[in-house]
């Protein structure tokens, strides 16, 4: 069985973002990008699968400009065999890399598609969802443990309340939370290997997919800012600001 | 504009976010209807038709939403969506699942988490974990929309809607409900509390997280954590409050030995009140805190928990 595995490029999660002063999006020239968080969790899980013997290939896909390339690498550098990357300078929003990794595949038929839940740029929360309902496969989303076996997949899941086990046919597409598993680091020899792995550059118009935004981004604004308070010295002041002055309890 | 709003709920009555959903698909257009689709559900419809704004309420019965597979449930809404100009769900759980795989059923695009309506097709949405807000406008001759319930004031009750029954679409056999390990808790549920007591890393310890519970308990309070409190395996997930957990906003959040990482300030900044308790003055979480105080949680909480046990 092949896994697919979906990487984001995004900006690192402990750059603080800057707003454009003119308000059309977030500040990315000289900032720090690496791999979207869950999709680290997803190349694991990936991984994982294959040091069990439960998958043959892994298989990392990205979609965006060349400097995914670098993302992929990162996915190479951790173990997946070989690498996709759909090269444009477009805007790629989740629709559109639902139907880019359907292209996909189509064409290498994999057994599971593993995403992460959400990236930490758009919180879209949606791509991994879009995909199996192009497929018309079943999707495990907010993964907190995976269990494969015997042409099923069981995932326990995160959901508001605690935790739900469901029971997939596959192929299947997975999303992942964050506690189903803890990223390695790639190791220097790997990072070495990773740069013989190959990866395919496709186009979206090889591949037949019309990559229009569906959403048309107008601004992009800083949220209103929240002014630091006061500090209390004592448990009473506390009490008789939050009784006299806030009136919340 | 005819606003399909598909309700969750626990067969008994639909989740409470169903009335800051219908509160929302009220600033999209003006003909609200709810979906609520499950297996012996009738009471469940009859807690949506009493919400205030709703014309109609239909009632989709089958075995096969029993346990709201996606799989399941999104064929049923999509047959049901060519008739509207929208799709709106709260995003929680359910929502998250749910929704996007409709939207792509559609070939339509979704705006996810809006936080607030600027017209029928134009949506306010955090990105960036809430330190940017994007407007965007949807082309989409169908908008799917997922809302955070806490950014719209709950419809009231009163209503009295009629209910329609409709038939479901049986189930596709592509996955199927194994059980769940839900938290049991007598105390109110995160998302729709008044006040909310939160613990980080500084309670050192599951065992540590009673102090916190005393004094949820003493003030009527959820009780929640930050992802670093959780992840250390001292509460279970759900009590998870962040960018990627659970998004609150009582009038009064406790935020205690929580230093308040960007991803946890997030999910509670919204809250009318910020309380602060933490041992290391320089905290990002005191830049959000309304009232602050320095000093030992073991010390501190017991001594609130007594203060307001006193009145």
């Amino acid at each position: 069985m092949k896994v697919l595995v979906a990487v984001k490029r995004v900006i690192d999660y402990n750059v603080k973002i800057r707003v454009k002063a003119d308000n059309t999006g977030v500040e990315t020239a000289n900032v720090k990008m690496s791999m979207n968080p869950f999709d680290e969790i997803a190349v694991e899980e990936a991984l994982r699968m294959k040091e069990k013997g439960l998958a043959t290939e892994v298989i990392a896909f990205s979609a965006g400009p060349a400097q995914c390339q670098e993302t992929i690498r990162t996915a190479l550098a951790m173990g997946a065999d070989r690498g996709v990357l759909v090269q444009t300078d477009a805007e790629l929003q989740p629709l559109a890399v639902a139907k880019l990794l359907k292209a996909v595949v189509d064409k290498e038929q994999p057994g599971l598609v593993i995403v992460g839940k959400q990236a930490i740029d758009d919180d879209s929360n949606a791509t991994g969802q879009m995909l199996a309902a192009l497929l018309g496969w079943s999707q495990g989303t907010f993964a907190n443990k995976l269990n494969v076996a015997d042409g099923s997949v069981e995932v326990k899941r995160e959901v508001d309340g605690g935790l739900e086990n469901i029971k997939l046919k596959m192929p299947a597409v997975i999303t992942t939370d964050l506690r189903l598993n803890e990223p390695r680091y790639a190791s220097l020899p790997n990072i070495m290997k990773a740069k013989k792995k190959p990866i395919d550059v496709l186009a979206p118009d090889a591949l037949g997919v019309d990559v229009t935004p569906r959403l048309k981004t107008l601004k992009v604004e800083e949220p209103p800012k929240r002014k630091a308070g006061i500090k209390v010295k004592t448990v009473a002041e506390l009490v008789d600001k939050l009784r006299n002055e806030a009136g919340v309890i | 504009m005819a606003i399909l709003v598909v309700a969750a709920h626990d067969g008994k009555k639909v989740r409470a976010n169903v009335a800051n959903a219908v509160a929302a698909a009220g600033q999209m257009g003006s003909d609200v209807t709810v979906l609520v689709a499950g297996s012996n559900c009738g009471e469940a419809a009859k807690s949506a038709a009493a919400i205030a704004g709703v014309a109609k309420v239909l009632q989709a019965e089958d075995a096969a939403y029993a346990n709201w597979l996606a799989e399941d449930i999104a064929p049923l809404v999509v047959k049901l969506a060519r008739g509207y100009s929208h799709v709106v769900m709260a995003a929680d759980s359910v929502g998250k699942n749910v929704s996007p795989r409709v939207a792509a059923l559609l070939d339509v695009g979704q705006v996810s988490e809006a936080i607030k309506v600027v017209s029928p097709d134009t949506f306010v949405r955090p990105i960036y974990a809430g330190n940017a807000m994007a407007t965007v406008q949807s082309a989409d001759k169908i908008k799917v929309v997922t809302i955070r319930p806490t950014n719209f004031k709950a419809a009231a009750g009163g209503g009295s809607a009629p209910v329609e029954q409709i038939g479901g679409e049986g189930a596709k056999g592509l996955s199927s409900y194994v059980g769940a390990e839900l938290s049991k808790s007598e105390r109110p549920e995160l998302t729709s509390a008044k006040i909310v007591v939160s613990g980080g890393r500084g309670l050192a310890s599951g065992e540590n997280f009673k102090i916190l519970e005393k004094l949820a308990d003493t003030l009527g309070a959820g009780l929640g954590a930050s992802r670093a409190a959780v992840d250390a395996g001292y509460v279970p997930n759900d009590y998870q409050v962040g960018q990627t957990g659970k998004v609150v906003a009582p009038d009064l959040y406790i935020a205690i030995g929580i230093s308040g990482a960007i991803q946890h300030l997030a999910g509670m900044k919204d809250s009318k009140t910020i309380v602060a308790i933490n041992k290391d003055e320089e905290a990002p979480i005191f830049q959000v805190a309304d009232y602050g105080i320095v000093g030992d949680l073991f010390q501190i909480v017991p001594e609130l928990t007594a203060a307001v046990e006193k009145k």
